[in-house]
């Protein structure tokens, strides 16, 4: 048992490798994400409200968004009528990005900070920034 | 314990049953009362849409030249314009008449014909290979006889293209965003390695206006309809003028009908 230290070394590096994130990150804390409503539609909007409350479209916008896509896509159905009673077209760009004009402050900001990447920017065409207003019709 | 007797487990088991039976009941009502899309009322509709290209018009009208429809078509769609041949998407292009009719054999009574350019798009054809071979379900048939894509199911193996008799689909080699010179923020652009063909301007159709080309054609050459409404505009021109159609003999019933 000539090797006895160097184990006991290898051991110390490796248990301070694989806990390195835990006391690296210990005691600090990643900023929760704001994710921005200030876009020139939004400020003119009488009631600042999107389709449906905040707190659904938070939890349950990706499915929201997955369902208008069958809808429009697969259905032929193209507008949408919220639990309100209002219609909205059901359209990523024409919609959701009239609005929501800012999408680096708005979607980015939580997406980057979740550590998810929809693939929606591929085809679909975000509205230049900072360029005000343009690119909905 | 009371003992279970055989007649009270059947009976047991019987409700067990009804109440499975319930659930698919109770959940198709359910469902009914969150019906939560429609459509624009200004919709346009139909059994079975058809187009009917009128050459005789579109020649006189300077058919060597004028590109109005493909450009308005490309112009609302994002369809990038890329220069290498080999890798061109196009949803709306012409063709010459031995390329577009290879089966019509006749020697002399197609002179006047030969060689002049036709415009060809997808036949949106009624039973339509590209959709029996896609393996994801990408390229459906819709009710209104629409053959559309779904991109984002689109795998890029390209079945459809090798299905296709008429080389109406262009697969995206690479990306195509850098190729489109005015972007039409209303619309999505293509990916590269998805599939890509005319969709008969449904987002148009949903809004009640008539397809891209035909609204562009500055000599009526296009018209549009439903091929199954006897007193339609495409019924009409059917009945009064001789027309033709690509490979009617593949069985394929392209839509697409052609004035000569």
């Amino acid at each position: 048992m000539r090797d006895t230290s160097k184990i006991a070394i290898g051991l110390v590096v490796f248990v301070v490798l694989v806990t390195f994130p835990f006391w690296y990150g210990a005691g600090k804390r990643a900023e929760p994400p704001v994710p921005s409503l200030d876009t020139p539609v939004i400020q003119g909007l009488e009631e600042k409200k999107c389709i449906e409350d905040t707190g659904f479209m938070r939890e349950y916008h990706m499915q929201l968004l997955g369902d208008w896509r069958n809808w429009v896509v697969r259905d032929g159905k193209t507008v949408y009528v919220a639990s309100d009673g209002k219609e909205y077209v059901m359209s990523l760009q024409n919609t959701c990005l009239r609005c929501h004009s800012n999408k680096s402050q708005f979607c980015d900001s939580c997406h980057h900070y979740a550590g998810v990447d929809p693939d929606c920017w591929s085809c679909h065409l975000a509205p230049e920034e900072p360029a005000p207003e343009e690119g909905a019709k | 314990m009371k003992e279970i007797t055989r007649r009270s487990f059947l009976k047991l088991g019987g409700v067990c049953a009804l109440g499975l039976l319930a659930a698919p009941v109770l959940n198709a009502f359910g469902k009914g009362s969150l019906l939560k899309v429609t459509s624009d009322p200004a919709a346009k509709s139909a059994q079975r849409w058809a187009v009917v290209v009128d050459m005789q018009k579109c020649w006189a009208g300077g058919g060597e030249t004028c590109r109005e429809c493909i450009v308005a078509c490309h112009r609302e769609h994002n369809v990038p314009d890329i220069p290498d041949q080999k890798d061109a998407v196009k949803w709306i292009w012409k063709e010459p008449y031995e390329n577009a009719f290879p089966g019509q054999g006749n020697a002399y009574t197609e002179e006047g014909i030969r060689g002049k350019p036709f415009l060809v798009l997808c036949n949106h054809c009624t039973n339509a290979p590209c959709v029996r071979v896609c393996p994801t379900k990408a390229t459906f048939k819709r009710e209104d006889g629409v053959v559309m894509m779904d991109y984002h199911r689109c795998i890029g193996c390209r079945y459809c293209m090798a299905a296709c008799p008429y080389g109406a689909r262009s697969f995206n080699f690479r990306d195509p965003r850098p190729y489109i010179q005015h972007e039409n923020q209303a619309f999505p652009t293509r990916e590269k390695g998805v599939v890509e063909k005319c969709n008969l301007c449904v987002e148009r159709l949903a809004v009640g206006l008539p397809p891209a080309c035909v609204q562009a054609c500055p000599h009526g050459a296009l018209a549009f309809g439903d091929l199954e409404d006897p007193d339609g505009e495409v019924r009409k021109i059917l009945r009064t003028c001789y027309t033709i159609r690509r490979k009617p003999e593949l069985g394929t019933e392209p839509n697409v009908y052609y004035v000569i």
